[in-house]
C-alpha cells in the first residue's frame, strides 16, 4: 500500500507541471510514459512529446521542472527524468540529469537562460486561465464595474459553484506564481503586466485574451492528435 | 472551378501545394525518416477516406496530384510553395526541376515559387539571380527552421537576409511566403517567435509577405502584426484542415482572422499532399459561424469566401480570373459580376 501512495504521490507532483505553451498539464497531455520507484525510493520517470521536433527549450523546462516537483517530495532520494525519441534527446536528459542550465545543454546555441521565455509563457497562462474565470463571472452576472474594482478577499469570498471553484483555483494559483506577495486587498484582476483594468472597456481586454486562450487551445488540440497518432504508429511498429 | 448550390461558380486558387519525395531512397538520414513521419500524423486530421496509406504518403505520382487537386480538388491554378531539406533527403524533400517539369506540363494551371537561404551567403544570391529567371519565379517559400550544418535555423532579420529580400525585389519575387518552424536560434528565445516578419514587412513594403499557416503556433502574435502591416497575408494551410476535425476551432480562427485583416487578406491552400483541396473546400464552402461568433465579427459571407478561395492569390500572383473563365467556356463578363471580385490585374 505504502508504494501505490508513493506513486499517487509521485503522479500528483507531475500534475503540477504544464507544458508551457499549452498550459495544461503533462500528465493530462498524456506526455509522461513510464514511472518508476525502486526500493531505495529512487523514481524514474520516461517522457516523449507530440513530435521528434517540439521546441527544445520547452522540453528542457519540463524535463526540469518535472525533476524538481518529484525531488520535493521529501521521502524521494534521487530522480531520473528521460525525455524519449527527440531529437536532442540525449542532450537534454544529460543536462537535466547533471541539473545545469538549459545554457550548458547548447553551448553557443543560447544567449541566456530560459527565464525570460518561462516568463512570457507565464504570463500567457495568466491571461488564459483569467479569461475562462472571467467568462464564467460574466455569465453569473458580475459586470465590468466589479471585475475592475473586486480585491482578491471578495474573489475568494464569493459563492461559487463547482465549475466557478476549480476555475478560482486555477486562477489563484497563477496569480500567487506570478505575484507572491499580492496581499488580500490587492485587485483580483489586472493584466499581466498588473495594469487595473478600464471598466469602461473590458471588451476591448477579453477579445485580446480570449485569443490567447484560443491559441493554447489550437496548439493543445495539434498536439493531442498528433501524440495519438505518433503513439499508434510506434506501436504498430513494436507489436 | 468549384460550383455552389445555387450554380454559381467559383474560381479556386490552392495557394499551397506540394509534389514532395519522401520515399526511403531519397531519405538520407534519421531526420529524413521522422520528418516524414510526422508529416504523416497531420494527415491524419483528414477525414478517414481520405487517408492515404503511408508508401503513397511518402512519395506520390504527377499522375495523384492532377486527380486530386485539378480533377477531384476543384483547384484552377496551384501554387508550389517547396520545401528543400538539403539536409534530410538526398535529392530535396520537394525538387525544384520536378516541379517544374510539372509546371511545363500545366503551364496555365500551375505557379512554382523557389526559396532561398540567407547561409548560403553571397553564392545562394548569384544563384537565386539564375534560378529565379530560368524558372519564372514570381515569389519564395522561405522555412526559417531548415537545418543547415550545425545552424539550426535562421531569422528574417539575419544579416544576410535583408540581402536577399532586397535581391528578392530587385528579381520581382514579390510573395513571399514565410513557414516559421521549431527551433530557431537562439534557442532560449520562443522558436515560433513571428516579430521578425513585422520588422521586415515594415522595411520592405513593396514585397508581400504571406504568413503560412497564419502564424500557428502563434497564431494570437500574428494577427496583432497582420494587423498592423498592410502587406501581411494569412495563408490558411493547416488552419483549414481543423475544418474537418474541429469545426468550431476553425471557425474561431476564421473570424479573428477576418476581423483583424479583412477578406482580402487571407489565402486559402489545403498544403497538398498532407491534405486534399476536394474536402476543404467543401466543407468550408458549407461553413456557417455560430452565432456567438457571428454576433461579434460578422458572418462569413460568399463574397469573403470566393476572395479567400481565390480572388485574393489572383490579385498576387496576376492570374486573370476573366481569361481564365473565357478558357473554361464561362461568361467574362466584369460588370455581370458583383463590384470588386474580379481581381486587378496589377
Amino acid at each position: 500500500m505504502a508504494c501505490l501512495d508513493r506513486r499517487e504521490e509521485v503522479w500528483s507532483a507531475l500534475d503540477a507541471v504544464t507544458d508551457p505553451e499549452i498550459d495544461e498539464s503533462v500528465v493530462s497531455l498524456d506526455f509522461v510514459t513510464e514511472l518508476k520507484i525502486d526500493s531505495s525510493n529512487r523514481v524514474e520517470i520516461e517522457f516523449r512529446l507530440p513530435t521528434y521536433w517540439c521546441a527544445p527549450n520547452f522540453a528542457f523546462l519540463m524535463a526540469s521542472d518535472m525533476r524538481d516537483a518529484v525531488t520535493a517530495l521529501e521521502w524521494v532520494r534521487d530522480v531520473s527524468v528521460r525525455l524519449s525519441d527527440h531529437f536532442s534527446a540525449d542532450l537534454i536528459n544529460r543536462s537535466v540529469a547533471l541539473r545545469q542550465d538549459f545554457r550548458d545543454a547548447f553551448p553557443g546555441e543560447t544567449d541566456d537562460d530560459l527565464s525570460a521565455i518561462r516568463q512570457k509563457f507565464l504570463g500567457q497562462a495568466f491571461e488564459r486561465r483569467q479569461e475562462l474565470l472571467l467568462q464564467c463571472l460574466i455569465a453569473r452576472g458580475y459586470g465590468p464595474d466589479w471585475i475592475a474594482r473586486a480585491s482578491l478577499s471578495e474573489l475568494i469570498g464569493l459563492e461559487l459553484d463547482q465549475e466557478g471553484i476549480a476555475l478560482r483555483n486555477l486562477y489563484l494559483f497563477i496569480l500567487r506564481k506570478m505575484d507572491p506577495d499580492a496581499g488580500e486587498e490587492a485587485l483580483a484582476f489586472t493584466t499581466a503586466n498588473k495594469r487595473p483594468l478600464d471598466n469602461q472597456d473590458l471588451r476591448t481586454y477579453l477579445r485580446k485574451i480570449a485569443a490567447t486562450r484560443r491559441n493554447a487551445e489550437f496548439n493543445g488540440f495539434i498536439c493531442r492528435s498528433l501524440l495519438s497518432e505518433r503513439v499508434k504508429r510506434e506501436s504498430v511498429r513494436k507489436s | 472551378m468549384f460550383t455552389t448550390k445555387s450554380g454559381e461558380k467559383i474560381f479556386v486558387v490552392d495557394g499551397h501545394v506540394h509534389l514532395w519525395d519522401g520515399s526511403d531512397e531519397n531519405i538520407k538520414n534519421r531526420y529524413g525518416e521522422e520528418f516524414i513521419k510526422c508529416f504523416y500524423d497531420y494527415h491524419k486530421l483528414s477525414p478517414k477516406e481520405y487517408v492515404w496509406p503511408y508508401k503513397k504518403y511518402q512519395k506520390y505520382t504527377d499522375e495523384d496530384f492532377e486527380q486530386d487537386v485539378f480533377e477531384n480538388g476543384y483547384v484552377d491554378f496551384a501554387i508550389f510553395n517547396p520545401q528543400y531539406l538539403g539536409d534530410f533527403y538526398h535529392q530535396g524533400f520537394s525538387n525544384l526541376e520536378r516541379n517544374e517539369a510539372f509546371r511545363k506540363k500545366h503551364p496555365d494551371r500551375v505557379i512554382t515559387n523557389g526559396f532561398w537561404d540567407p547561409r548560403n551567403e553571397e553564392a545562394g544570391l548569384k544563384q537565386l539571380e539564375q534560378d529565379a529567371q530560368k524558372f519564372g519565379w514570381r515569389g519564395v517559400k522561405l522555412y526559417t527552421a531548415e537545418w543547415k550544418g550545425d545552424s539550426k535555423g535562421w531569422k528574417l532579420t539575419d544579416p544576410w537576409s535583408y540581402r536577399y529580400l532586397e535581391k528578392s525585389q530587385e528579381l520581382g519575387l514579390k510573395n513571399i511566403h514565410v513557414h516559421k518552424g521549431p527551433t530557431i536560434r537562439p534557442l532560449n528565445k520562443d522558436a515560433f517567435d513571428v516579430a521578425d516578419v513585422d520588422e521586415v514587412a515594415s522595411l520592405f513594403p513593396d514585397l508581400n509577405f504571406i504568413v503560412e499557416h497564419c502564424g500557428l503556433p502563434r497564431l494570437n502574435d500574428f494577427t496583432f502584426i497582420a494587423a498592423q502591416e498592410p502587406n501581411v497575408y494569412a495563408g490558411l494551410a493547416v488552419a483549414i484542415a481543423l475544418i474537418h476535425a474541429r469545426p468550431r476551432y476553425f471557425s474561431e480562427i476564421i473570424s479573428e482572422l477576418t476581423f483583424w485583416l479583412g477578406p482580402d487578406r487571407i489565402l486559402f491552400g489545403s498544403d497538398y499532399a498532407l491534405w486534399q483541396p476536394k474536402w476543404i473546400i467543401e466543407k468550408f464552402m458549407d461553413l456557417e459561424l455560430p452565432e456567438d461568433l457571428a454576433a461579434e465579427t460578422g458572418p462569413l459571407t460568399l463574397e469573403t469566401k470566393k476572395k479567400i478561395l481565390g480572388e485574393n492569390a489572383a490579385r498576387l500572383y496576376h492570374i486573370d480570373i476573366g481569361e481564365q473563365n473565357k478558357q473554361f467556356g464561362l461568361p467574362v463578363s466584369d460588370k455581370a459580376e458583383p463590384a470588386g471580385t474580379t481581381a486587378p490585374v496589377a
